[in-house]
Formats: C-alpha cells, sequence, structure tokens
C-alpha cells in the first residue's frame, strides 16, 4: 500500500507535538507494509543533506533490510517544498520567520524539483498565500506521481487544500488527520478562515482521524461532520534508544513542572493558582514554568502579586536536551490544559520517571490509567494530588513504576495498525 | 549673589549575570563581571577621566572660588576598585584640593529608606566610614538614593546628626515655591534642606544636545545670563545631577567639556555669581520655611515620585522578598553574603523591572540590561532564590559549629 502524505513538519525541526507524532506514525506504518511519502513545505539546511541522501538511497529502490531503521527510511520518501508553511505562529511572527527562512530556502534548494517550479526565491509573507500555495503545489506533485500512491493523508488544516488538491487530481480517497481542533488552539475565539479550512477538509475527507474521543466530539459537534466517517486512532509515543543522563539535582526541594507553550489552551492560570495553594501549606516545594508564549507576562505578574515569586520559577523556552534535563529534575509534571486533542508530553514526562497529573479535557486522558486525572478550573483538586505526590512516597513511587509500564505499552505500533486498516477500508479491491 | 551648588551622582550598580533556573542550586556567582568591567571602564574613559582632570584644573585654575561636590555610591567605590583603580585615585586627588565636598548616601545606592529604618542606618554608617577611608573627610550632608525624600526621612537623617540634605525641588511639593532658598525638614527644622533646580539643572544633563530644543545650543553666556538674572529671586542655585552627564550621557562632541570648561570663569566674571558646598550653603543662609512632605518623592521621571522602583507587583514582590532576609544575613554576617545582600539591594534592580514605559522609556532603557521588565523579574528573583536558599544553609551550619564548640571545650 503505498500513501502520498502531506505534512508540515518533521524532526529535527519541530514546534510542537505534531512532528514528532507523523514522525512515530510513518514509523509504524512502516512495520505494516505502508510506503509512505512524506511532503514537507519547509526544508531547512541540516535537514536537507540528511534526506538528500535518503532520497537517493530509495531512488535504488533497496528491498526491505533487515536493519529496521534502513527499511524504514527506504519506505518512507521525502519531498521538499520550499515553502512557508508555519503552525500556530502569528502573523508578525510569521513575517520574521519568513525573513530568517528566506536564506535558507536558497541554500537549500536543491531538491528534485528545482527545475519543475519556478516559485523559488518568491515567498509569500502572508499564511494563507502559503497555504493556497501549498496545495498548488500538492496538485503538481500529485500529478507527477500518478499512479504512485493509493491513498491521501494530510495532517491538520494547513495541508487540507493541499490533500483537497491531490485529492481531485489524482481521484485517490482523502484521509484527513486532526491532531487539534481551532477550538483548542483559540477557545471559543476561533478564526473563521481556519475554521473554515478544517471544515473543507473533513467535508472533501472520504475519513477523518481524531486524536481522540474529545478531538472526534468537537469534530462532530461543531464542524458538522458525519460521525460515520470520523475514526479514533489515539496518538502512542515513541522514545529515543539512547538515553540523556540525569542532570544533577542541585535542589533538594520538591520541583513541580509546567511545560508547555504559555497560552490559553494550556492552562498556565490554574498551575498558578494551584502552585500559590501548595506553597502555603507545605514549605519544600518549587514550581516551575517551562515554556514562552502569549500569557507569560500576564503570568508572572500574577505569581508576583501572589507573593510567591521566590518558590516560582520561569526557564523561558526550552531547547534540546534541556527538556529531558527538566523532566530529570521534575517530582511532579502538570499538563492543565483547558483543552488538549491528545497531549504527548506527559507521556515523555512518565516515560522519565516522572508521575503527572493531567486535566480531563486532555486526550492523553482516554488512554492513560497511571495519571491523577482533574478538571483543570478545580485548583484545588489540583493542589490536592500535588501535595499527595510529593508528600507520600508510596503513591510517587507506585505511580512512576506503573507510568514507566503503561507508556511502553502505547507503541505507534498499534496505532499505526488502526490507520492502515483505515487505508485498507478505502482501496477498492 | 548668588551661590551655585554643583552637586554630582556617581553611582554604577552590580549588574546580575542570565542567571537560570538550572543554576539554581549549582552555581552562587551572580555577577554579570565582563559587563560590569566593560561599563566601568568604558564610562571611565568617556567620562570619569575627562572630567575629573577638568574639575582640577578647574579648581587650580580658580583657586577657592570654584567649589562642586560629590556622592559615590558605596557599589561605584567597590567597582572602581575592582575594575578602574586609576578613576579612585583621581577622585582622591580632587578630594585633596580642599575644594570638593563629599556627601554621605546609602552604602547600596538602595531604597532601604522606604522599608527598613535600621538597614537604612547601617548603610549610611558604612557609606560615611568609606568616604572617610577612602578621601579623608567625614560627610555632613546627606543625598538619599535617587534623592528620595520625605519628612520621615529626613527626621531619620537629621536623628543621625546630619546637617543638611538633599532633595527634589518638585513642583507638586512646592508649589508657588521657589527652590533657590534654603528649607527645612518639617518635623526637625535642624535639618536644612536644598533643593535642586530641576530646570537649570536639566538644561545641562537632558536639554545640553537636544536640537528640538528652542534654546539650542546653550552657550555658557546664554545659560549664565539665566543664572544671574536679577529679576529671579533666590540665593542659591542647586545644579544637581547626574556626574555621567558629561560625555557619558552627553558625548564629548556634543561640546558639553568645553561649556563646561568655560562655564566657572564666566559665572564668575558677572560678580553676581559664586559656588559653594552643601555644608558652605547652610552655613551661610537660614532657611526661608519648612518644606512638608509626607509621601516620599524623588527626582526621577515627570512625575518625582517613587514608581520608578516601587509600585508594579514585580517591583513590590521583588522588594518584600529581599528585606524578608535582611535579620538572616545580619545574624550569619559573612563578608560574602553581606556583598549579595548589598548589591541586591541596589535600586537599579528595581528601576529595571519598571514597567511605565510610556513617556521616560528613554532614561529607563539607558543602561538596562533587559529587553523586558519581566526578564529582569525572573532574572532577579532566580539569584534571589538562590541566595536565600544559601543563607539558610549557611545559617544551619553557623548554628552546628556553634553547638559543636563548647562540647569540643568540654571534651
Amino acid at each position: 500500500m503505498r500513501v502520498l502524505m502531506f505534512g508540515w513538519e518533521f524532526p529535527p525541526h519541530i514546534a510542537g507535538g505534531l512532528g514528532t507524532a507523523c514522525y512515530g506514525l510513518t514509523r509504524g506504518l512502516a512495520k505494516h507494509d505502508v510506503d509512505v511519502k512524506f511532503v514537507v513545505p519547509r526544508a531547512y539546511g541540516d535537514e536537507d543533506q540528511r534526506f538528500i541522501k535518503v532520497l537517493n538511497a530509495s531512488e535504488v529502490e533497496t528491498p526491505y533490510g533487515e536493519d529496521f531503521s534502513e527499511s524504514f527510511w527506504d519506505k518512507l520518501t521525502f519531498i521538499h517544498i520550499n515553502s512557508n508553511l508555519i503552525p500556530y505562529v502569528s502573523p508578525e511572527e510569521f513575517a520574521t520567520y519568513s525573513s530568517s527562512e528566506r536564506k535558507v530556502g536558497e541554500v537549500s534548494w536543491r531538491s528534485v524539483w528545482k527545475d519543475k517550479y519556478t516559485f523559488s526565491g518568491k515567498y509569500g509573507t502572508n499564511l494563507m498565500e502559503e497555504v493556497a500555495r501549498y496545495a498548488m503545489v500538492a496538485a503538481q506533485v500529485a500529478k507527477n506521481l500518478e499512479g504512485e500512491f493509493d491513498v491521501i493523508h494530510a495532517h491538520d488544516w494547513l495541508t487540507y487544500y493541499a490533500g483537497i488538491a491531490a485529492k481531485k487530481i489524482s481521484g485517490k480517497p482523502l484521509v484527513v488527520h486532526m491532531h487539534a481542533t481551532e477550538f483548542d488552539r483559540s477557545g471559543e475565539n476561533v478564526n473563521q478562515q481556519v475554521y473554515d479550512i478544517e471544515r473543507a477538509g473533513m467535508a472533501e475527507a472520504d475519513r477523518v482521524i481524531a486524536v481522540s474521543n474529545l478531538t472526534r466530539k468537537i469534530v462532530i459537534e461543531k464542524y458538522g461532520i458525519s460521525p460515520g466517517k470520523v475514526l479514533t486512532v489515539h496518538n502512542a509515543v515513541m522514545f529515543k534508544a539512547t538515553e540523556t543522563k540525569e542532570d544533577q539535582r542541585g535542589l533538594d526541594d520538591k520541583i513541580v513542572t509546567f511545560l508547555g507553550r504559555i497560552t490559553y489552551q494550556k492552562g498556565p492560570d490554574y498551575f498558578v493558582e494551584a502552585a500559590a495553594k501548595v506553597i502555603k501549606r507545605v514549605p519544600n516545594v518549587r514550581f516551575v514554568m517551562a515554556g514562552s508564549g502569549d500569557m507569560m507576562n500576564h503570568v508572572i505578574r500574577r505569581v508576583a502579586k501572589l507573593g510567591i515569586a521566590d518558590r516560582f520559577h520561569f526557564t523561558g523556552f526550552l531547547k534540546g536536551d534541556e527538556v529531558q534535563r527538566m523532566f530529570s529534575l521534575s517530582d511532579v509534571y502538570i499538563m492543565p490544559s483547558v483543552s488538549e486533542p491528545f497531549g504527548i508530553s506527559p507521556l515523555e514526562a512518565m516515560r522519565s520517571n516522572v508521575p503527572v497529573i493531567i486535566s480531563k479535557q486532555s486526550g492523553v486522558a482516554e488512554v492513560l490509567k497511571y495519571a491523577v486525572k482533574v478538571n483543570y478550573w478545580d485548583v484545588d483538586a489540583m493542589a490536592d494530588a500535588i501535595y499527595g505526590l510529593i508528600t507520600y512516597p508510596a503513591l510517587s513511587k507506585m505511580f512512576k513504576r506503573k507510568g514507566q509500564e503503561e507508556v511502553d505499552s502505547l507503541k505507534w505500533d498499534n496505532s499505526a495498525g488502526k490507520v492502515a486498516g483505515i487505508y485498507r477500508s478505502l482501496i477498492p479491491k | 549673589m548668588k551661590t551655585i551648588c554643583l552637586y554630582f551622582q556617581v553611582h554604577q550598580p552590580f549588574r546580575l549575570k542570565k542567571y537560570r533556573f538550572f543554576n539554581m542550586g549549582k552555581d552562587h556567582y551572580y555577577l554579570d563581571d565582563f559587563a560590569n568591567r566593560s561599563i566601568m571602564k568604558k564610562v571611565a574613559e568617556r567620562c570619569y577621566f575627562p572630567m575629573n582632570s577638568l574639575l582640577l584644573k578647574l579648581i587650580r585654575k580658580h583657586g577657592k572660588d570654584f567649589k562642586v561636590s560629590f556622592s559615590i555610591s558605596g557599589m561605584a567605590i567597590e567597582q572602581f576598585r575592582e575594575f578602574a583603580p586609576e578613576v579612585l585615585k583621581s577622585f582622591k586627588k580632587l578630594a585633596d584640593t580642599g575644594n570638593v565636598e563629599f556627601l554621605a548616601e546609602t552604602y547600596s545606592h538602595s531604597l532601604s529608606s522606604l522599608v527598613d529604618k535600621d538597614e537604612f542606618r547601617d548603610q549610611v554608617k558604612r557609606h560615611v566610614a568609606l568616604i572617610k577611608e577612602e578621601f579623608g573627610q567625614k560627610p555632613v550632608t546627606f543625598r538619599n538614593t535617587e534623592l528620595i525624600y520625605s519628612d520621615e526621612i529626613g527626621e531619620m537623617v537629621a536623628d543621625m546628626g546630619f546637617k543638611a540634605m538633599l532633595a527634589e525641588g518638585a513642583k507638586h511639593i512646592l508649589g508657588w515655591k521657589s527652590p533657590d532658598f534654603v528649607y527645612a525638614n518639617a518635623i526637625n527644622p535642624r535639618l536644612k534642606l536644598l533643593l535642586r533646580n530641576f530646570k537649570l539643572s536639566d538644561d545641562i544633563a537632558f536639554r545640553f544636545s537636544d536640537r528640538g530644543w528652542d534654546c539650542w545650543p546653550l552657550t555658557v553666556d546664554k545659560y549664565v545670563a539665566w543664572l544671574a538674572n536679577d529679576e529671579i529671586p533666590g540665593e542659591v542655585i542647586n545644579l544637581f545631577m547626574d556626574y555621567e552627564t558629561f560625555g557619558e550621557h552627553q558625548w564629548a562632541d556634543t561640546g558639553i567639556f568645553d561649556f563646561f570648561e568655560h562655564f566657572p570663569a564666566c559665572a564668575l566674571s558677572t560678580k553676581k555669581l559664586e559656588f559653594g558646598t552643601p555644608k558652605e550653603i547652610i552655613a551661610k543662609y537660614q532657611p526661608v520655611a519648612v518644606l512638608h512632605s509626607p509621601y516620599p518623592f524623588s527626582w526621577a521621571d515627570e512625575e518625582r515620585d517613587i514608581t520608578a522602583w516601587l509600585g508594579n507587583e514585580l517591583q513590590d514582590e521583588a522588594f518584600r522578598n529581599i528585606y524578608s532576609i535582611r535579620d538572616k544575613v545580619k545574624k550569619l554576617n559573612d563578608p560574602d553574603y553581606n556583598h549579595v545582600w548589598d548589591f541586591l539591594q541596589t535600586s537599579d534592580h528595581f528601576y529595571y523591572m519598571a514597567t511605565k514605559w510610556f513617556s521616560d522609556g528613554d532614561v529607563h532603557s539607558y543602561f538596562n540590561p533587559y529587553d523586558t521588565p519581566y526578564e529582569a523579574f525572573i532574572n532577579y528573583m532566580n539569584v534571589f532564590s538562590d541566595f536565600s536558599r544559601e543563607l539558610d544553609i549557611a545559617m544551619k551550619e553557623s548554628k552546628k559549629r556553634k553547638l559543636a564548640k563548647p562540647k569540643a571545650k568540654s571534651a
């Protein structure tokens, strides 16, 4: 089975959990005999080198090797399109991104598409323009690869037009994957344009994959998509084989961590209020908010106002290893999201032996047993849970041990198997 | 005859390095040595060296007719010792002429006068001792950090034996009254007050190079004519400004040094103006009235209040925290810890956290190492949290040692 997949990011260059999820999914699909051609809009210098190598390897069309990772790369062909698609950014941020991109783009524009397309060098500064441009390119890709794929799979709204275009050209079935909805991103103040694209993509699609039942419900209720074609496939988690060394602790206090974008969706406010309650009772605890976002200044002021700034710390945005470092310093991890379609970071925390507290309003709550689940607004329950986990070693020990086991059982193989099943159901026999 | 009182403030804060959460518990060195050294060297070259030698030259030329006064914060002196001992020597040379009065202030250039009487007294005593040690004179005039003054602060200062104190000639305090007379503290009238003539001071400090100003360019003749104007009543003209005005805020190429070089001769030639230091002025003139101000005011910003340092959540929280550990620091009394406690109190840290950027953003961003007040707050609190933790550990250890000693004796 062959799939033409449209995404917008792929490790190592990722802005959020989506790239990681795509990576895990494609790896899982390789095990289920699915051939994936992955189209990414962004090209970085370093990524390019690596993938050109991969491209060359796949041109040779070596039969599946014994080595797993090699066979994985064989089946996965990357197609880079030099576009400026960046998810979740404001127009201002986008402008700075696109200008910094310009230089990188020129250097890395060495893909096989060079001679066929003439839009190189002209970069739109408008995100919607980019979405449209990506769709045009997608149509061309679908044409060029005619007969080389059986199903089209598009990840999140930025690629939906691309998916629709490819479907129109090729007549192949389209699967769209809802990793997040506009309601998760913006609360009730949805961006109408984005909503419309999401809705159009799902309407045109033959199947819609939702990352959780929570997301499925939103898709059905708020987008009016027929329940029959919306299926839930939970995300899984995949870890690097090489574990980073534990960071040596400098502080003997218990550390409770929030890690993620500091935006409305992630519920940072509730974390602060719960922190204030705990700090009043327990002397040896510190709270850390790692990340950045549009609510950061507001949160800093609130922390100052509550008079807990000596025990509540901000790290700013964490890069690469620092995330792992932060986990290794943590005693409790909290994800108090107001709305989280799935939420992979608690799984990463559990994997690092950190007990987690998650909101009931997160998709990941549907698959986890060994996590404390609270309503995001219930700061008393959150404070209780924090207190319990830092005060009673037996409790945290249990969560650590069982959490590890639980996370290890959440394999992409299983999720990919479900996705492959969906593909199969769409291909006429 | 009006007496001109030239007073210059010299201060450099110890800037903190980028101190992250990950440093906590492991790294207990908080200062940005590179920034502190390079800024000190730069300012020394642009301002301290050329201006000190110019003042020396003017004093030699005019003898006892030309006088100036200085206040140099303890933080600045510590950094002179560390990074620019030659600057300190050149200030000593000025002190040796006998034409320069050195004032007392808080050692750390702190806001302690607003919160903690004991700490305030402590710091003033330490600063007096420092000035005596460095320049061989015991200050009798006091200037508070950023010229912050209230009736109560004045009373504390009078209690400590000072005869005079500087303050801002703030419009909202003075009303119709002129800053060009000597005033007295409302609670203890024996403390005389010299009020800054902000108009004439800022003509040099802020407007000198402002080409949009209708009086630009400011010539010595023009300026001296304003000072000597018979129609404006007054006995003293207090020109108080940051010393860094010369060469640093107003660069050499604006002509600020040439202006100042010719200013004393021109002023003296009118026969209507003389120069004096604060202690000479209070000996010569009687106060015309008492000055009432139950609330503190300063020389900063349009408002002349203390909101540049305190008032928003960030500043108040940081301020509350730093003074909450005073007792521990004093009890431990370890030189390393005292030093950190000193430089964390410096008013500049709170200034960096100011969020009222609207009218005074330019002055606020000057020398500000942070992009946003939030960053300044986070960094300060990270340093504070680690320091506070270290302090607790050190306290425990010293207690253990004290307990262990008698045991050893009895054994």
